[in-house]
């Protein structure tokens, strides 16, 4: 008679272990041909754009998306090319990354954290997306930006202004081109000095996140700085639709400016009640009441319409940057005209800073010859380029934050017609907007990228 | 004082609203005995018919200017708008200048035939089920026109401007003999205020003293009765869901330029206006117009920074902190009758 090598227990044990291989994730398992999370097979390449189709920042994120393919067209050959023809590194040359064919997949990120990460996590495991772009929302970048770390997937941020992208949550497979509040109160608080003077007292309505906290720090310390006193910061719950209970008080608080550290509809809305409460009308302490606006974007400006007129604010890039102010500026014309010609409306400032994304990591990929994420960090830490745009760049080694000049803008008074929002008031120069890795507004000495991770 | 006051003014105005939507809710329910959770969408779409009102009367077609260039360098097209080469080209900006007070005319109508194809189409079919299943159909449905509105006109809210006459704020504090700029209240939020005022006056009286008002009022009291008298109620009843349509439009038509329009704010509204129903009392209009005003006056308060000082947080749950208490202390809410949802 046979005996059996097959036991109750032993079965049981062989079940377990299997079970457990089989629900861990698949970039959780080692993938010993290529040593890195979602190798790409010889023929084609797969990028996943995580972006808001729903909820508040749906406009944006359309615009993102448009971006990213027109990016990818360029990427493989298509179109009239775009910024590959301006961009300093000339390594790209048609014909997809490193010889594949850039195919993508695109998730909504609803403009929510989990949605987001179970969004980019699903493109991970089950597409295969060796790089993840994208977002409209702080929480959402710093949430997606750590997934991709824990995964060994390159993270490259679309519209993200908290400085804790870069800051104290950065991350060594996290790169971020988009500017950050810090540099928004650096750039901004001398034109608003020059503009409204020295002393003034500032009243922050602040949006009740990442972003806003980050902003309002910012803003405040950089005008306090200058001379002004801050009155009063009172945080708003993000879902306010209506401002009213939170504006009324602000005329008799002391204050003569009004700062709105608030995004999207948020800001359409915050801005639209000041207006009405004749804020904008309004005398206090014997000056002019003014309302700052400290991040701006082309969309919200349409939102507001007419009441954005002559509130100052900052960008990280505007359409019409190279035809009035120069050579310095190049790639934004050749942008513009691609983005216009396949839309037929100009690019805002979250489209530009994705598909810059996408060329850059495209060109880090081949300059590295390698699709590893270690290997791109290298490619891309202190990495310094031109022709995207916004003049000479340097994607700093020790943040992965993308240091350049950055604009100083004013809601125009007279649009020549409906693209025309926004006049560029100043362009403050990349020195004035630098600042030290370990800064405390960056999480200071504690701050760190920790190791890249393959993944494998 | 003066920030008492200003934040009694405030919670008016978004009393006001929620008065409003709180008594179509009150009179469904009422009549037909169904929680509408698609409402919020009604006082969206009525928002919306300002948009499309604002949107149709600023139509334009191209005319090409030789003379300048657009960003891509091409000849620019310049909008000319067809009801300035109709009326002139001050008499045109006027009409389009006025497009929400224009926008009553066409919402009226529009949310008048919503009412009753949603009653028709959908709801009638929900009677005899359970009210979870009637909350279930029409949430559902308030979440379809939402992503209709937004795939349509996406998600930014839309700017939908007063009169210039209406723009501005009213020094109201001079009035009370405060100095000048001490309580600011803007032009529009009274019109809205007063707007409201007239139509919940114009609804109560339309059920008080006109006789198809009168057998509404008594199919709610007895439906079975009035039945048996040879009286068609339901039709009666579907009117009256055409009317409370109509007043949630109207509510969302006002208010497109105090907040502009975007596709989330029926949502916004409906769960507090719900909450208001339940504090005034299931069924009692009074009760709905009543906590209405007195919700919006307290979230207002408690929005005022200093309150936020010393209670983080309190702004955001203050309506339902005292809907705890009101419903602890008097169960069935302010004015609610006896039997309404009991059995």
């Amino acid at each position: 008679m046979s005996k059996s090598n097959f036991t109750r227990r032993g079965v049981m044990k062989t079940g377990a272990a299997a079970g457990a291989a089989l629900t861990l994730p698949t970039y959780l398992r080692a993938d010993g041909h290529a040593g890195f999370t979602n190798a790409p097979g010889d023929s084609e390449v797969v990028l996943g754009f995580n972006v808001p189709q729903s909820g508040p920042y749906a406009d944006e994120g359309a615009d993102e998306l448009r971006a990213y393919e027109l990016a990818v067209e360029h990427i493989n050959g298509g179109g009239d090319g775009g910024m590959l023809s301006t961009f300093s590194s000339k390594v790209l040359d048609g014909t997809g990354i490193l010889g594949r064919e850039v195919k993508y997949v695109t998730g909504d990120t609803q403009t929510k954290s989990d949605a987001a990460r179970a969004s980019a996590r699903s493109m991970i495991e089950k597409d295969g997306a060796i790089m993840i772009t994208g977002g409209s929302s702080s929480g959402v970048a710093v949430a997606v930006q750590a997934l991709c770390q824990e995964a060994g997937i390159i993270f490259m941020a679309g519209l993200t202004h908290s400085n804790d992208t870069t800051g104290k949550d950065r991350k060594a497979n996290g790169f971020r081109h988009f500017f950050n509040s810090y540099m928004t109160g650096a750039a901004l608080a001398p034109v608003l000095a020059a503009q409204y003077g020295t002393d003034r007292k500032a009243y922050h309505l602040t949006a009740d996140y990442n972003w806003g906290y980050t902003t309002q720090e910012a803003i405040q310390s950089s005008t306090e700085a200058m001379g002004w006193e801050t009155v009063n910061t009172v945080l708003t719950p993000l879902t306010q639709t209506d401002f009213s209970s939170y504006i009324a008080p602000v005329l008799n608080s002391g204050a003569d400016v009004l700062v709105l550290n608030h995004y999207g509809g948020n800001m359409i809305n915050s801005l639209t009640n000041a207006v009405q409460f004749g804020l904008r009308d309004a005398q206090a302490n014997g000056v002019n009441f003014e309302i700052v606006v400290p991040l701006y974007s082309e969309l919200m400006a349409r939102g507001a319409g007419p009441n954005i007129k002559g509130i100052l604010g900052s960008q990280n890039w505007d359409w019409k940057l190279e035809n009035e102010l120069g050579a310095k500026y190049s790639g934004t014309n050749a942008f513009v005209q691609s983005f216009g010609t396949k839309y037929g409306f100009p690019p805002s400032q979250a489209a530009h800073t994705c598909y810059v994304q996408t060329l850059l990591y495209a060109d880090a990929v081949t300059r590295a010859g390698s699709f590893a994420p270690c290997a791109i960090d290298e490619a891309l830490s202190d990495f310094e380029f031109d022709g995207m745009g916004n003049g000479p760049t340097l994607y700093r080694g020790s943040d992965h934050q993308c240091f350049k000049d950055v604009l100083v803008v004013r809601g125009k008074e007279n649009p020549e017609n409906e693209f025309d929002l926004v006049e560029i008031v100043e362009v403050t120069p990349v020195e004035q907007v630098t600042y030290a890795p370990d800064h405390p507004q960056m999480g200071g000495a504690e701050a760190s990228l920790g190791e890249c991770n393959n993944g494998a | 004082m003066d920030q008492i006051i200003v934040q009694i003014l405030n919670g008016l105005d978004k009393g006001s609203a929620y008065a409003l939507i709180a008594l179509g809710l009150t009179i469904i329910f009422g009549t037909l005995g169904v929680v509408n959770f698609a409402h919020g969408a009604l006082f969206m779409m009525g928002a919306f018919c300002a948009v499309i009102t604002s949107k149709i009367l600023s139509a334009s077609h191209k005319i090409v200017d030789e003379t300048r260039t657009d960003f891509l360098g091409n000849p620019l097209e310049v909008d000319t708008f067809y009801v300035q080469e109709w009326f002139g080209m001050a008499a045109g900006q006027t009409i389009m200048e006025w497009a929400v007070p224009i926008a009553i005319l066409f919402a009226v109508p529009v949310m008048i035939l919503v009412g009753f194809a949603m009653e028709r189409g959908l709801i009638k079919h929900f009677y005899k089920r359970p009210h979870a299943d009637q909350i279930l159909v029409t949430f559902g449905l308030a979440l379809v026109i939402g992503e209709i509105i937004k795939y349509t006109f996406g998600a930014n809210p839309i700017q939908t401007p007063a009169p210039p006459a209406f723009t501005g704020s009213l020094d109201f504090g001079v009035f009370l003999g405060f100095e000048a700029q001490t309580i600011m209240y803007p032009y529009w939020r009274l019109v809205y205020f007063f707007f409201s005022a007239m139509i919940i006056a114009g609804v109560f009286a339309f059920l008080q003293f006109t006789t198809f008002g009168m057998v509404v009022r008594a199919g709610m009291a007895d439906r079975e009765t009035v039945g048996l008298l040879g009286i068609d109620i339901d039709k009666r009843f579907t009117f009256m869901f055409g009317l409370a349509a109509a007043v949630a439009g109207l509510a969302g038509v006002m208010y497109a330029p105090i907040v502009a329009p975007n596709y989330s704010m029926g949502l916004d509204f409906l769960v507090l206006s719900f909450v208001v129903v339940v504090v005034g009392g299931m069924g009692s209009l009074p009760g709905a117009v009543a906590a209405g005003f007195l919700l919006g006056i307290l979230e207002s308060f408690a929005s005022m920074p200093v309150v936020i000082d010393v209670l983080p947080g309190i702004n955001q749950i203050i309506i339902y902190l005292v809907a705890i208490v009101i419903l602890l202390t008097r169960p069935r809410g302010l004015m609610g009758r006896k039997g309404v949802m009991e059995e």
